[in-house]
């Protein structure tokens, strides 16, 4: 909403300063998103007289004009046919800034003479197109005066925004009634509301034709006639104002419902009466087919139960929204019918959305239109008319009536203070509210606040309490800290969200990084992570690329891979920490920790050899996030089962049976070149909230840490198996061999190649002995090496190498 | 004696003569060894007149001594020298660069989140968590936002396919339902068991938005506290105080101002000060400001909506962007950067995983 200061000054008596009424204006919910004072951007021109103006000695078409600028005479050449000898113009000495042209003006040298300045047409100076001559000041001008002032754009453009609850305040009016609550001067009189006597009767009648029980679409339309009118151009100053908050004058009558619009929040619209047919026009909705061509010159096909204004011949009026093109008013009109409706907010939003059309006459009846302004809107509009344009007005046609739409509304003595946090007497209280338009009295040590029409937005007790602290101003409530219930504080993390915690930072100390991507993503990437149901489709995305909820994470992780190869950095760990979805109820989002690492482990190196990641690399990370969360690393079974976005060969699961907490593997390389990666890339999905909960007892106490005094002994042994037999069966039979001697097993060396069998491989273990009770004998230490070999053997088939 | 002289002598000789260990050993054994020089005057004792035997077996013994020290003495030296050898040899180019180390980093919206949680923790409250795919009456309706409300549109709203007419799930747009999850998870029995609440919920949040300075996924954090006597007064202390310890900036000013949303009622966005000279922002006292976040007492249509009295229970809430006040502490310029997961971006404005912000510790590294 933009209005200027002398515009708001018609409606209020003030005295207070430019930024005194914008602090105001913010700190009563009006906030202030600009102010522009055009005088600024023309404070350095100024009023020049022509001293003299001859003819150029050396361009048949220049003039050499010697400029009056108040403070000395300079000369300037002049190419304008209309400067003369004695004129007075505009002047802008070398150095300003022209707004038309967008360049600063020079100093320079034009066919041999000096010009030292220029004298403006309207284009130059950004007013308008007119470039046929240097802009004519009256001769009473005073030379030297600033431009702005003389031609009365000295009057700053204040732009507020306005909260959809307060359609009141999208007329000057409103938000000087606001001010004037405030304190900010006094609201002037309404004297333009006065009825106007009428000339005749009207000879176009309104009617309202709606089904049953849906005449709230329009409760109430005035009419009023106008005759023998002349529609020329409206007068400077409404010329100026509409111009000032960026819209272009048309014709007075046009200019008219502009101005009432911004004036008092009261949209109308005039029809040109002889090009209506019939002496009724009706409210109804449109039947669907009906068409409309607005006022925006383009064609429009209504729907049934969009309001409309029709004649006997059809439409000619989107209600509310705009008007039409073929009934409207032009520089011809002599005879015009004027319409102030009310209009249903909600359907008026859902018309203006359907057909894509933004007006102010929408913007404000979609917030609702005070309803008595259907009365006073006309009286106000036939002033304007007949001052302006001439003629005589007629009588008022009325179909339906005002809605009666005053609530009372109680507010408790001390609610300002137990809601608002301020304490303030119930007479400060009352006189807030009567400023604002509200009638009040007290009962019972409560206000009873009747609200006024222009106030829908008021329903209960707590919209009182923010009218009172809005006009007293936040800044009246004295900030209280918050205690606390507790002295100390206390956790506040649940298991769930530490988890999510804990793997975001082990996974960054493992040299990952963490990404946040969209939470969708394309669909044809989504079919290649296992697809989504229909349910999980935006309906209307904002693009292609962001069409589905993505089924994975990692699908995400490969695509930013592939951006940061194409930018040339193909060696990168990634991860995200977020939701994954496998339907659209919450049960059916996944919280998940996922990474993947492309291209080499690291940089080439001097004394580090780099390597192309690997299903081990994607493993180490998913096993390091597992053991921070507190999952039983060590009982976990790995499966190779991982969905067929991973290596077939090259992936696995971790599973507690059939719980599976993570998948870890390489990527497809399928997968990889359909989303444009040369691969290698291993990634890894860990189901956060898959993991089990830790068991409860023993609270923080840890197991007694017994230290064997005794060395523990090492044995390697080599077994070949068979070459499918999974490395994880060898080590778990070694290890069962002796459970209370053996204390760890790992895992050294695979061979497969000469000197070993065709099908089968050589896998080598270094196995622990701890000893707890005395040093082991060499028997000892035989009879478990021989367990160990006969469970291998036992389980995996497995035999000692040779 | 004066064999043994002469053989003291020739051994000395020998150990300083001698310029390895190696050499060193022969002259040991030499003198010392089983067959040495000094072991066979040993031997040769018993063979010695007794009265004799005694003076010479002193001398000997002596000699047998400071032979053994002066070889070990000189085995110390060579055994120095050798190391020093060794490590001259040894040398390396120290310039030379280390072995690589992991050096990952925390995304700038996980690090915001964590000092939001680290200074509303403090302050007693605890986090609440919601899906993202929300229901109508969760994101909107219990928020006080009918169907035909202009939010509506206002919001931009992304829409899943409908699985059956009318039910239509929407992309949060806010988190907002979290308070309505909340609130509705205390309802048990008759009335609500777990007041006073107090919660945040940070998340993903979606609107059908995007261009330079809006993108269709963001992250918002919303906090309510629903009691009996919590006012407008405790809702300003609050903010401010989260506001000055979050940007860091003990005196930030903090401005309140009217405005409207349909679940709070009062309601309040508020503006921190700031200073726009040359170009640069800085956070604190200034002649500007700079929106932050909305806020206001929770609307009694939405204590209703989730069972709660209305005519008992109070509360505030209020709402922020996390992109947005990262930005602003951290300087970051552009917000549509933050998911590109860009590596140089994730680098450069990443931050290290070892602290945990705290307000004691302090919350930025």
């Amino acid at each position: 909403m933009k209005f200027t200061l002398s515009w708001l000054k018609d409606h209020l008596e003030t005295d207070a300063s430019l930024g005194e009424i914008t602090d105001a204006l913010t700190a009563l919910g009006l906030e202030v998103e600009g102010v522009h004072d055009p005088a600024k951007d023309l404070a350095a021109f100024t009023v020049g007289y022509v001293v003299e103006a001859k003819k150029h000695p050396n361009a048949d078409k220049l003039s050499l004009c010697i400029v009056d600028t108040g403070t000395e005479k300079v000369q300037v050449v002049c190419g304008a046919p209309n400067a003369r000898t004695g004129m007075k113009g505009v002047f802008a000495p070398a150095g300003t800034y022209i707004p038309g042209t967008g360049l600063d003006l020079k100093k320079g040298v034009i066919r041999g003479e000096e010009s030292n300045g220029m004298l403006c047409s309207e284009r130059e100076m950004g007013l308008s197109d007119e470039h046929q001559g240097i802009i004519e000041l009256p001769e009473d001008a005073p030379v030297g005066a600033p431009f702005a002032k003389i031609m009365g754009l000295d009057d700053p453009v204040i732009e507020i925004g306005i909260t959809p609850n307060r359609g009141d305040c999208l007329g000057v009016r409103g938000i000087a009634r606001d001010l004037a609550a405030a304190g900010i001067g006094t609201l002037k009189d309404f004297a333009t509301a006065e009825p106007v006597p009428p000339a005749f009767e009207s000879p176009i009648q309104w009617r309202r034709e709606f089904p049953k029980g849906q005449d709230d679409a329009c409760p109430m339309v005035v009419g009023r006639y106008f005759r023998n009118l002349t529609n020329g151009p409206s007068p400077a100053w409404m010329q100026h104002r509409l111009l000032a908050i960026g819209l272009r004058p048309i014709s007075a009558l046009v200019d008219i419902t502009n101005y009432v619009t911004f004036d008092l929040g009261r949209p109308l619209h005039v029809f040109d009466a002889a090009k209506l047919e019939g002496g009724t026009l009706t409210m109804r909705f449109a039947k669907t087919g009906e068409t409309i061509l607005a006022l925006d010159g383009k064609e429009y096909e209504l729907e049934e139960g969009m309001t409309c204004i029709a004649d006997a011949r059809g439409v000619h009026g989107i209600a509310g929204v705009m008007g039409g093109e073929v009934t409207g008013c032009t520089a011809e009109t002599t005879e015009m019918f004027l319409e102030v409706a009310l209009f249903d907010p909600i359907r008026t939003a859902a018309t203006g959305r359907r057909l894509g059309i933004e007006s102010d006459a929408r913007y404000r009846f979609e917030r609702t239109v005070d309803p008595e302004s259907a009365l006073w809107g006309a009286e106000v509009a036939a002033h304007l008319v007949l001052d302006i344009c001439g003629g005589e007005a007629s009588d008022l046609s009325i179909a339906g009536e005002m809605p009666d739409t005053a609530r009372e509304v109680t507010l408790r003595a001390d609610r300002v203070k137990t809601l608002g946090g301020v304490d303030l007497p119930v007479k400060a209280q009352r006189q807030i509210l009567e400023a604002l338009g509200f009638a009040t009295k007290e009962s019972k040590g409560a206000i009873v606040a009747t609200t006024p029409s222009w106030r829908p937005d008021i329903t209960i007790e707590p919209c009182l309490v923010e009218e009172v602290l809005r006009v007293k101003g936040f800044d009246a409530i004295p900030a209280v800290p918050l205690e606390r219930e507790s002295d100390l504080p206390e956790q506040i993390l649940t298991l769930g969200q530490r988890r999510e915690s804990f793997a975001r930072r082990v996974l960054a100390g493992r040299g990952l990084l963490e990404a946040v991507t969209w939470s969708f993503m394309a669909e044809d990437q989504a079919a290649l992570f296992g697809g989504v149901p229909a349910q999980l489709h935006l309906e209307n995305p904002i693009s292609a690329d962001l069409a589905v909820m993505r089924p994975s994470i990692l699908a995400n992780l490969v695509a930013a891979a592939a951006r940061n190869t194409d930018r040339g950095y193909p060696d990168l760990g990634l991860f995200e920490v977020g939701p994954a979805w496998r339907d659209d109820t919450p049960e059916g989002e996944d919280i998940v920790a996922a990474g993947l690492r492309a291209g080499n482990s690291g940089p080439r190196h001097w004394a580090a050899a780099s390597r192309a990641v690997d299903a081990f690399d994607a493993k180490a990370d998913a096993l390091a996030v597992l053991a921070a969360c507190g999952a039983p690393v060590d009982n976990l079974q790995v499966t190779r089962d991982a969905p067929d976005w991973y290596h077939p060969g090259r992936s696995g699961t971790l599973r507690l049976g059939p719980n599976v907490l993570a998948r870890f593997g390489e990527i497809h390389p399928r997968v990889l070149r359909a989303m444009g990666m040369k691969g290698p890339a291993a990634g890894f999905e860990i189901f956060l909230h898959h993991i089990p909960q830790p068991r409860a007892k023993g609270g923080k106490t840890r197991a007694l840490l017994r230290p064997s005094p005794f060395q523990p002994v090492g044995r390697d042994f080599a077994f070949v198996v068979d070459a499918e037999v999974p490395a994880e069966a060898l080590i778990r039979a070694a290890r069962g061999a002796d459970k209370t001697l053996i204390s760890e097993v790992s895992l050294f060396d695979v061979y497969e190649g000469e000197g070993v069998a065709e099908g089968k491989k050589s896998v080598a273990v270094a196995i622990t002995l701890q000893p707890r009770e005395k040093t082991l004998t060499d028997e000892e230490i035989e009879r478990v090496s021989a367990a160990v070999i006969a469970a291998v053997e036992k389980q995996t088939g497995g035999v000692l190498r040779a | 004696m004066s064999d043994l002289e002469a053989l003291r002598g020739r051994i000395v000789e020998a150990t300083a003569a001698a310029t390895s260990p190696d050499m060193l050993e022969i002259v040991r054994v030499e003198a010392l060894g089983k067959k040495g020089t000094v072991t066979g005057l040993l031997k040769e004792l018993g063979r010695i007149p007794a009265e004799e035997r005694r003076e010479r077996g002193q001398a000997i013994n002596a000699l047998k001594e400071e032979v053994s020290a002066a070889i070990d003495a000189r085995k110390a030296e060579l055994e120095a020298a050798a190391l020093d050898a060794r490590l001259a040899a040894e040398s390396v180019d120290v310039t030379l660069p280390a072995r690589p180390q992991p050096d990952g980093r925390l995304h700038p919206i996980s690090q915001t989140m964590d000092e939001i949680v680290a200074i509303f923790g403090e302050m007693g409250f605890a986090i609440a968590e919601g899906p993202d795919i929300e229901d109508d009456f969760h994101n909107f309706t219990a928020l006080n936002i009918p169907p035909e409300h202009p939010a509506r549109q206002m919001h931009d709203t992304f829409y899943l396919r409908a699985k059956d007419v009318g039910n239509r799930m929407v992309l949060r747009t806010h988190t907002s339902p979290v308070q309505i999850r909340a609130m509705q998870a205390l309802i048990k029995g008759d009335g609500p068991d777990g007041l006073p609440l107090r919660i945040i919920a940070p998340g993903r949040t979606y609107r059908c938005d995007s261009d330079m300075t809006h993108t269709p996924m963001f992250h918002q954090v919303e906090g309510l506290i629903v009691d009996r006597t919590t006012h407008m007064g405790h809702l300003k202390g609050c903010l401010i105080d989260f506001c000055r310890a979050y940007f860091e900036v003990p005196d930030v000013p903090v401005r309140f101002r009217p405005s409207h949303f349909p679940f709070t009622e009062p309601s309040a966005e508020v503006d921190i000060g700031c200073s726009r000279e040359g170009g640069e922002l800085r956070i604190g006292d200034g002649d500007d400001w700079l929106e932050i976040l909305g806020c206001g007492m929770v609307h009694p249509n939405v204590l209703a909506a989730c069972g709660i009295d209305r005519d008992i229970y109070q509360g505030f809430a209020f709402g922020m962007g996390i992109e947005r006040i990262a930005m602003l502490k951290y300087g970051i310029p552009d917000l549509r950067t933050f998911f590109d997961a860009d590596l140089r971006w994730l680098k450069h404005y990443g931050f290290v995983p070892l602290e945990v912000p705290t307000l004691i510790r302090g919350l930025t590294p």
